[in-house]
């Protein structure tokens, strides 16, 4: 499999006369595990959504090797969603639909009408969906209703559904914002070996620095839309965060809340 | 003194709204009596013979008791059963239609449903894929619950002939454009950002819709069903009356053959089946609702 790079160009959104991202050039090579911080609107979501292209871009374009991602449409443009996968902040689960149907979702992309509809899937995806969900231990609530989980749960049943996609780049769109430490630390180190033992490259969007500094490689700071550092954690100094956050940068996040002292627990390989 | 002042100012301005509310109300009322008729004076044959001026309403009044009296049947304690009989003695064909009229309903329900079901979700305004297919499909609906069922059986019984599928296709599409409001105002209240975590992962319109929304708005959607099948039942009793099959073909009958006797049978006939219909899918409402607690 060649393992083409991921190139914005002076990717741009703007929403009325906001600028939601603003001429954002990086190039994310495959296998990185890149973190993406900076304050509440600074355009970290947007930049994930334009990439993933839940929302299309009004500037700029976006390629991934050879190919323009920002021209795809119809079913192509659906197997680049597929392809980068999205875990989002507050799950984006169906609740009311069993956990194993939601990982399934993440096959809907090689479906036809007929057999989405009727919510027909083989015997090898579900395996395929069983398999995922074992290797973030919820196996045995695989035939729960989604809503019925906890948080942590729920998101982890997200990264499952994201792990069926077979995809290549998996974006997260700060996926422990809303989970106690322990949850968060399990959901960040299963991002750890889906980035190391599967090689898929990682782009999170992070509220805490220090989550950002333990497990990323590369950490890509925003702020008003634009890319504003770009660097490993340790040329993140004081200096720099106080840029990223403002003069009350620092009191506005608490490195405690995502604590990577808790002991994560072990991820089984998948077979 | 600033407050009593604000509180007088405000009774002067409430008291004037209730007074100009009070004249258009009063204005329209008049209006719409004139033109219903509501003053009209009458002449009418008095007991002994003579005529008299009276007021139309006035005047009317006893003939709709007298009307009422001549459908009720001579029952007597003493030969009820054979007075039942005697009422109810076109029960053979009465029955046949009754079911026929159940039928009806019960298709018109099931063609409206799918039909409100699938254009509830390009009529909403947060699932239409774009501007056009949301105007178009909520004209269509709009065209479909507006116009009365009557006049789309009239139209049916024109093009297909008397008989059921005239019935059928003109409560359900009536159906349809009902219904469909409804599921699409459930529609638009659902959470998006399941259908946002189905696009994202590859899914495509009709995914979004089949994973993300339907799932939400499924209890909604039966309990408005169960509803609308009594209300299909009612219609459906009625429509024969221009040709479209069911029990209202009865009411035509009864009324030029003069049995007034009948209409007051087909009267208890569609009260009784409708008070059970409606129990009935109360039940199962409550039953579905019940489920949905404790899932
Ligand atoms: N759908 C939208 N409509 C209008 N404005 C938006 C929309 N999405 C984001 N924005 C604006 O774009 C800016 C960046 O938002 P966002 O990408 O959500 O920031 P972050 O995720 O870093 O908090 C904010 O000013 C926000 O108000
Ligand atoms: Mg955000």
């Amino acid at each position: 499999m060649d393992r083409p790079v991921l190139s914005l160009s002076g990717l741009g959104r703007t929403f009325g006369t906001t600028r939601a991202v603003d001429a954002v050039t990086l190039d994310i090579r495959p296998g990185e595990f890149v973190g993406v911080i900076g304050r509440s609107g600074a355009g970290k979501s947007t930049l994930l959504r334009l990439i993933n292209r839940l929302i299309d871009p009004t500037a700029g374009r976006i390629t991934f090797g050879d190919t323009d991602v920002t021209a795809l449409r119809g079913r192509e443009l659906r197997h680049w969603r597929r392809d980068c996968a999205m875990i989002f902040q507050q799950f984006n689960l169906v609740e009311r639909l069993d956990v194993l149907t939601n990982v399934l979702v993440g096959r809907l992309a090689d479906h036809g009408f007929l057999a989405s509809m009727a919510m027909r899937f083989t015997d090898a995806e579900r395996t395929m969906a069983i398999r995922a969900l074992d290797r973030l231990e919820l196996a045995p609530q695989a035939l729960q209703r989604a809503g019925t989980l906890s948080g942590g749960q729920q998101q982890r049943v997200a990264i499952a559904r994201a792990l069926v996609q077979s995809p290549r780049i998996m974006l997260a769109d700060e996926p422990i914002a809303s989970l106690d430490p322990g949850n968060a630390t399990r959901v960040m180190e299963a991002l750890r070996s889906i980035n190391r033992d599967d090689g898929i490259t990682v782009l999170v969007n992070l509220h805490t620095l220090d989550t950002a500094r333990t497990y990323c490689s590369r950490i890509i700071a925003m702020r008003d839309g634009r890319a504003f550092f770009d660097g490993t954690p340790r040329q993140l100094t004081n200096d720099v965060v106080r840029d990223i956050y403002g003069t009350d940068g620092l009191t506005g996040f608490d490195e405690a809340v995502t604590s990577t002292r808790a002991r994560p627990p072990r991820l089984r390989e998948t077979a | 003194m600033a407050f009593e002042q604000d509180f007088a100012r405000h009774r002067r301005r409430a008291r004037r709204v209730f007074a100009a509310v009070s004249v258009v109300l009063a204005v329209l009322f008049l209006l719409t009596a004139e033109a219903s008729n509501f003053f009209k004076i009458t002449q009418v044959t008095l007991a002994d013979g003579s005529r008299a001026e009276r007021w139309v309403i006035g005047a009317g009044l006893p003939r709709l008791g007298e009307y009422i009296a001549k459908t009720i049947p001579d029952l007597g304690w003493a030969t009820l059963g054979g007075d039942i009989a005697t009422w109810f003695a076109r029960w053979q064909i009465w029955a046949v239609l009754l079911l026929e009229t159940i039928l009806i309903a019960f298709m018109a329900t099931v063609l409206g449903v799918i039909g409100g079901f699938i254009l509830s979700f390009p009529a909403s305004r947060n699932l239409a894929p774009n501007r056009w297919i949301l105007w178009l499909s909520r004209r269509y609906l709009e065209i479909a619950r507006t116009v009365p069922e009557l006049v789309f059986a009239l139209i049916f019984v024109f093009c297909f002939g008397i008989g059921p599928m005239a019935g059928v296709l003109a409560i359900g599409l009536h159906t349809a454009g009902a219904l469909g409001k409804l599921y699409s105002e459930a529609n638009e209240n659902i959470d998006m950002r399941p259908l946002d975590g189905v696009k994202a992962a590859g899914g495509s319109w009709s995914d979004m819709i089949r994973y993300g929304a339907v799932p939400q708005v499924l209890p909604n959607v039966l309990s408005y069903t169960l509803l609308r099948f009594e209300i299909n039942v009612r219609a459906s009793s009625i429509i024969g009356y221009v040709g479209a099959g069911g029990l209202g073909q009865e009411f035509r009958t009864a009324m030029s053959y003069q049995e007034y006797t009948d209409l007051s049978a087909l009267f208890v006939i569609i009260l009784v089946t409708v008070t059970v219909i409606d129990r009935l899918s109360e039940m199962l409402r409550h039953r579905v609702i019940g489920l949905e607690a404790r899932a």
